[in-house]
């Protein structure tokens, strides 16, 4: 009889329910970093070992930035850090940077992803904006030149730029000024790329954004596992595409009309699967995150077509971000056995 | 249980969840149904939802099995009877295992002879009752809803003069995981159950009635179709095996299409939700006389090595339930109910049963969850079978921001529990609401 008093001191009181579904933090978030993996492998194989390099230090530093500001503001650190929210961060912050920036950059833009983007608003769940793609727009002002201007790409890179090659650095480590930044780039006499180079990434632009094949293997997956929603996408995607049929361009490159072009060259992929889909900074619900998804698409081919900018996933994502307080206050889920209530 | 696999035919309604942890197959394929006789019962006033019964025995007297022992207070109220014979040693306030409050209950000796109170446990045709006679047999019988919500039936049955019942909804859906009482029943009674289903129409003059059962149960399904063959007024439906496909509005989303909102009663659109357990212990009361006093309770759960179904007279302390399930040592969880809306016991000494009870839950390694901030991933509202938004109502909740809350529906939860179940953040929603709804109700009760 005394065993079982004993056991009765032990019981637990809870509140229901008492089983859980056995997704959390670390699941998801260890998922997307698997799925981003492909496209990095893709990102090495176009422009070459360096891109290792800037991807394991925006992770590090990402990490370390993250232990650090948990100590700072006494929350645990290990459990948070092994969440795998802080490399997710890293990976993409790395995956919408120039092949070959110096290596401060990443470092700088995963310091601030996670210390002022992510921890001033709270941490993990009450950030605003997406902190890597906020990260990179800080950047963008900060080293203008390193982001904005023509990059250089690896001499070591496997992909087939090797016509383009003009000059070698002095330093021997890069090849000079091969091409634009993006084949998205609007300048007279900027190329014009084939689709299959699109889809298998052999084209120039940021380290992880290229290959459209590999991001959608990830994004598969992660539609898949349901971690993100297969709608948000789609309707990024498709605003984009019936945007560029609709719109009137003054581009005057040939492929300033083909929206084929326009979904497969640049971020746009990269952006639709992994960056829209950041459940922390967008709305809540379904209604919700398709207007979240088309005003992204809006905003991208606006920024491409009439603003200085060849790119406009970044910005636009960022731009839906800020209005996400406001969408979630529109969308409210129907009470059940009510109309919807018109706000 | 056998189970169907063609889904897109299946009845259900939108959101819920599908828990992985089902915990049927601990106790669905045993066939007996052991009764159990307790030593000692305690009999609480408050089994139900409405005011306490009141006491008419005292310390001493002695009481033959059936006999009334709490009087209804009011209309929404239900009697309470002795569930076995025996001597009165008190009326003692006692741990209550719902509510948690230490609240009157009669406690009574049993003597073992099991003599029923006369009038009682006699057979009488049925034929030709009337509707009121059925009526005015349930609620002296003390029944309520023993699908969990112990609303007086009675009381369920007596629409407003402007409320036409125009269907009668029978829960047998069992949606809760783990618990097979209800499996049980319509395996061993389903003739019973449907005579009590016909009492029920007729008491309430109505012609057309649903059952239904969810998926995993098509052997109940077969059992009921051959029964009525013969009546086109009584369907059954087949339910997709989702939680909580029992639970009033979405049974009748299911098999009506109607929907109402969360705090409105299934008769806001015509019908009256009456689980099988319900009907059983009404055709029992109308044919029998027999009052509210066992029912089966499901013991199960990997703390205990004998999991099965126990015919279990109300008030039996649940030590010796356990005992009979044959518990094992190093449990650390158990749960009055099912798994996600059942309420987890701190001390099993005092523990017993009550109408209500409709499982016992034992687990060795029930785990504790540490919870983050939300990530706004939207799968509680997804899952939210009310459409509230509880990541929301949580956020609001934790800040205590009830105005808030308020205008966000939080009045509108029925604590299912789908939200915290799906939750990766592993967010204690249900608690967070259910502990706001506390502090309204008290703040209003204040002003
Ligand atoms: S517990 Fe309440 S908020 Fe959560 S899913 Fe159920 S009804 Fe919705
Ligand atoms: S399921 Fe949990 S983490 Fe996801 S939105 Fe709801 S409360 Fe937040």
């Amino acid at each position: 009889m005394s065993s079982k008093n004993q056991t009765d001191n032990q019981l637990i009181v809870s509140a229901p329910p008492h089983i859980r579904d056995i997704e959390n933090i670390p699941r998801i978030m260890w998922a997307v970093v698997l799925s981003l993996i492909p496209a990095g492998i893709a990102g090495v194989l176009v422009f070459g070992y360096y891109c290792l390099y800037i991807v394991s230090l925006g992770c590090i530093t990402a990490v370390i930035t993250e232990a650090l500001i948990l100590r700072l503001r006494k929350l645990p650190v290990l459990n948070t850090v092994k969440d795998g929210s802080a490399v997710v961060t890293g990976i993409l912050l790395a995956y919408i940077l120039p092949p070959s920036v110096p290596w401060y950059v990443p470092v700088v833009g995963s310091f601030f992803a996670i210390a002022i983007v992510k921890h001033t608003f709270g941490g993990l769940g009450n950030n605003i904006w997406n902190p890597a793609l906020a990260a990179r727009a800080f950047l963008q002002v900060s080293y203008p030149a390193v982001i904005n201007s023509d990059w250089r790409i690896l001499q070591h890179g496997v992909g087939n730029f090797a016509h383009n090659i003009t000059s070698v650095d002095p330093e021997g480590k890069f090849v000079d000024a091969i091409t634009r930044a993006t084949p998205l780039a609007k300048e007279a006499g900027a190329e014009t790329y084939h689709f299959a180079q699109l889809f298998l990434g052999n084209v120039p632009g940021c380290i992880g954004e290229t290959s459209a094949i590999a991001l959608l293997l990830g994004g598969a997956y992660l539609i898949y596992k349901r971690y993100i929603k297969w709608y948000v996408p789609a309707y990024y995607i498709a605003t984009v595409f019936i945007m560029v049929l609709i719109l009137p361009s003054q581009i005057a490159t040939p492929w300033a009309k083909n929206p084929f072009y326009h979904v497969f060259a640049g971020g746009l992929i990269l952006g639709a699967f992994f960056m829209a889909t950041d459940m922390v900074t967008a709305p809540l619900t379904r209604r919700g995150l398709v207007i979240f998804a088309i005003g992204a698409g809006m905003l991208t081919a606006l920024i491409r077509f009439y603003s200085g900018y060849p790119e406009g996933v970044c910005y636009s994502i960022l731009l839906m971000n800020t209005a996400t307080p406001l969408i979630d206050r529109f969308t409210k889920p129907r009470l059940y056995g009510t109309k919807i209530k018109k706000v | 249980m056998t189970t169907t696999l063609i889904k897109s035919k299946l009845k259900t309604f939108v959101g819920g969840i599908h828990p992985k942890e089902d915990g049927k197959n601990l106790t669905c394929s045993k066939k007996e149904v052991p009764s159990i006789s307790p030593k000692t019962v305690y009999l609480f006033m408050n089994q139900h939802i409405g005011a306490p019964a009141k006491p008419n025995v005292k310390k001493g007297d002695t009481v033959k099995k059936g006999q009334l022992i709490g009087e209804a207070q009011g209309f929404v109220s239900a009697n309470i009877h002795a569930s076995v014979s025996g001597k009165v040693i008190d009326v003692i306030p006692w741990h209550h295992p719902v509510t948690g409050i230490k609240s009157p209950a009669v406690m009574i000796e049993n003597s073992g002879d099991d003599t029923w109170i006369e009038g009682a446990n006699e057979s009488s045709d049925t034929g030709q009752i009337s509707p009121d006679e059925i009526k005015q047999r349930i609620q002296s019988a003390g029944i309520v809803g023993l699908g969990g919500a112990t609303f007086p039936t009675h009381v369920k049955l007596t629409p407003p003069k402007d409320k036409v019942i125009d269907t009668v909804v029978m829960n047998g859906a069992e949606c809760e995981p783990y618990l097979t009482c209800d499996y049980r029943l319509m395996i061993d009674k389903p003739s019973e159950i449907i005579n009590g289903l016909k009492l029920i129409m007729k008491c309430i003059g109505c012609k057309k009635a649903h059952i239904g059962v969810e998926a995993n149960k098509t052997d109940v399904y077969n059992l009921f179709k051959d029964i009525l063959s013969n009546e086109p007024n009584i369907k059954i439906d087949l339910m997709e095996v989702k939680y909580p496909q029992g639970a009033e509005h979405q049974l009748i989303k299911a098999s009506l299409n109607r929907e109402f909102k969360p705090t409105q009663l299934p008769l806001e659109v015509g019908a009256v939700v009456i689980n099988v357990g319900t009907a059983f212990a009404i055709y029992e009361a109308v044919k029998f006389r027999r009052p509210l006093i066992q029912r089966i309770v499901t013991v199960t759960g990997d703390g205990v090595e004998n999991p099965q179904n126990f015919l279990v007279p109300i008030g039996t302390p649940i030590k010796q339930l356990l005992e009979e399930a044959q518990i094992t040592t190093n449990i650390n969880k158990i749960i009055f109910g099912g798994p996600m809306m059942g309420i987890a016991q701190g001390n099993i000494d005092m523990a017993v049963t009550v109408k209500g009870t409709g499982g016992i839950l034992v687990l060795r390694n029930a785990q504790q969850w540490r919870s983050h901030a939300c990530i706004r991933c939207g799968r509680c509202i997804d899952s939210c079978p009310y459409g509230l938004n509880p990541s929301e109502l949580s956020i609001l909740c934790e800040a205590k921001e009830f105005n808030l809350a308020l205008e966000n529906n939080v009045m509108e939860c029925k604590e299912c529990g789908c939200c915290s179940y799906i939750c990766p953040s592993k967010r204690p929603i249900v608690h967070l609401i259910k502990f706001a709804k506390a502090e309204i109700a008290r703040q209003k009760t204040k002003v």
